[in-house]
């Protein structure tokens, strides 16, 4: 049996979860066995489950914390012959709390599903995505956490029987505050990422970059300069030692393309750069680029954005 | 207060990274080591403590002699003490199981790691210290208050932020916000002077490991980029919708 891990916010599933459901099926597929998903979220959402490939839907009541769950998780594994957790900011607690608890093997930022089963062996980023890792977890329960969209979200339907199941584990941490914006998509795990940088030449001009964000169902983010003067939240800083993001699409404005910069965005399945510099590095990593000011390229992307989503 | 800083020792960030021959380990050949950036955060704001309230400093990496300069750059910047935990860093559980015995022989208020290191991006290490202490561990850690035995301590989860309070000690897996960039220090003549002469202890760690580091290989280098004119950005849309199918 492979186990996964499937959050869920106020009983709502987020895009990572099913996919962590996928993720679970295939390899259960390729090790000929079946998946059995552990969820917070109510019996009557959590059925849903079986579409992406549950054969067992085990609901409980979760701890609120990474640790506290990663606790509970460590009760409930069993015999199972590997374990699925999304990598989202909670995945990256439960994920290394179970292990140190069931001293199993575990791969972070894996980017792929096993390419192997005996023992099971994965493809994860390392050296910020300056390399790609391939680890053999060969001593111990094996773990996996991906990258939120690095397999992407496959129906297959699965036996979905539903039980309930206790398992203990308590927090450790009081939980003062917890607030989220609400309408805007969260950067890890966004399909497509507006970001910009210091070509903005201010703050006051980031309106047309969440314009754009948001006629393509977008979240914003920003280079590490833009972030460090304040101009932006340093939530948005994406790169080496920012946010690192794989979305479908990547369009960087005014950002020249430094090293670190990359090292966080070129996991990116297309990146488009805009930039009055043709020599700016940026041009070398993308898939498509503009040269050209800013401030008249994009109110105009903004309209042919537009008049393609009235179309289709 | 005894605060134990975990440093790890990482290729700097500008760094072209590449593999030895047989692919089966980075090629540290012409790469500058730094403190991996993350806990450099975590070693300044352990700076803003002691100067704030008073504090011992501890700064601690598991790995080889080779790893010693970057210890001693910590020393520079400030810290009191450095332990190097003589063993090859196989994978981050051992790595955890090593430090968490560092903890368990010395009294620790404040454990500070980075949430990551940018060699190996695992996000393992902190969380499995706190785990095998049972201690509260607090990731992604953009802001922490330490009052008395307690701490209030914000990090950022998916799409925003979060507050927590817990008793010390504690374990912190932190990041830029932790202090700000420009709060980041670069040691002084005297502070390079001083670090010759502070305790720099060598303990023997854990051997084994969980996972194997198979092979390592670069991302296959994109094909050229195919540019559009500034006035044609429609084109640029019908690219996106038919060619790479990204929206």
């Amino acid at each position: 049996m492979i186990i996964v891990f499937v959050e869920s916010w106020n009983n709502q599933f987020k895009k990572a979860s099913f996919e962590a459901v996928s993720y679970a099926r295939s390899w259960a597929n390729t090790a000929g066995c079946g998946v059995r998903a552990i969820t917070s979220a109510s019996a009557e959402n959590a059925s849903q489950l079986a579409q992406y490939g549950a054969d067992e839907i085990a609901t409980l009541e979760l701890a609120q914390t990474g640790a506290g769950i990663g606790a509970q998780l460590a009760g409930l594994v069993g015999d199972a012959q590997g374990v699925v957790v999304a990598g989202t900011a909670v995945g990256k607690i439960v994920a290394p709390t179970l292990a140190a608890l069931t001293s199993g093997a575990l791969s972070t930022n894996t980017t792929g599903t096993p390419t192997s089963t005996s023992p099971v062996m994965v493809e994860r980023g390392a050296f910020s995505s300056k390399g790609i890792e391939t680890i053999s977890l060969n001593n111990g329960l094996p773990i996996i956490s991906f990258v939120p969209n690095a397999i992407g979200i496959k129906e297959e339907a699965g036996a979905g029987t539903m039980t309930s199941a206790n398992a203990a584990g308590a927090d450790k941490l009081t939980t003062n505050e917890v607030s989220v914006a609400s309408g805007k998509v969260a950067l890890p795990e966004a399909e497509i990422v507006v970001s910009a940088g210091r070509g903005l030449k201010g703050p006051e001009n980031w309106g047309m970059i969440e314009e754009l964000a948001d006629v393509l169902g977008a979240a914003t983010a920003c280079s590490k300069p833009v972030s460090d003067i304040g101009w932006r939240p340093h939530s948005e800083h994406v790169g080496q030692t920012g946010i690192q993001v794989n979305p479908n699409l990547y369009i960087a404005v005014g950002i020249s393309g430094a090293i670190q910069h990359l090292a966080g965005v070129s996991a990116s399945k297309t990146i488009v750069a805009i930039n009055t510099d043709p020599e700016a590095p940026f041009f070398k990593a993308a898939d498509y680029g503009i040269v050209g000011d800013a401030f008249e390229v994009v109110p105009q992307l903004i309209e042919e954005l537009r008049a393609f989503k009235a179309a289709n | 207060m005894n605060i134990l800083v975990c440093i790890s020792h990482a290729p700097d960030t500008t760094a072209k990274i590449n593999f030895t021959a047989d692919n089966s380990a980075l090629d540290p050949a012409g790469v500058q080591f730094v403190i991996n950036p993350y806990d450099e955060f975590g070693l300044t704001k352990a700076l803003h403590i002691k100067e704030a309230q008073g504090a011992t400093i501890t700064v601690l990496n598991v790995g080889g002699p080779e790893t010693e300069p970057t210890l001693r750059k910590a020393l520079a910047i400030g810290a009191d003490q450095a332990v190097r935990i003589n063993a090859t860093p196989t994978d981050a559980i051992t790595v955890a199981k090593s430090i968490k015995n560092h903890i368990q022989a010395n009294a620790y208020d404040l454990i500070i790691c980075g949430q990551e290191s940018i060699d190996y991006n695992g996000q393992q290490v902190p969380a499995m210290v706190a785990t095998f202490l049972d201690l509260p561990f607090v990731n992604a850690c953009v802001g922490l208050d330490i009052n008395g035995g307690s701490a209030t301590a914000k990090a950022e989860i998916d799409g925003g932020h979060a507050s927590y309070s817990c008793s010390l000690p504690m374990v912190v897996g932190g990041k830029k916000g932790l202090v700000e960039e420009k709060d980041l220090r670069i040691p002084n003549m005297r502070g390079i002077m001083t670090a010759r002469t502070k305790p720099l202890a060598v303990e023997e760690g854990e051997g084994g490991s969980h996972t194997v580091a198979v092979s390592f290989a670069k991302p296959t280098a994109k094909s050229a980029v195919k540019l559009v004119p500034a006035d044609q950005v429609n084109e640029l849309v019908r690219l996106l919708h038919e060619e790479s199918k990204s929206i």
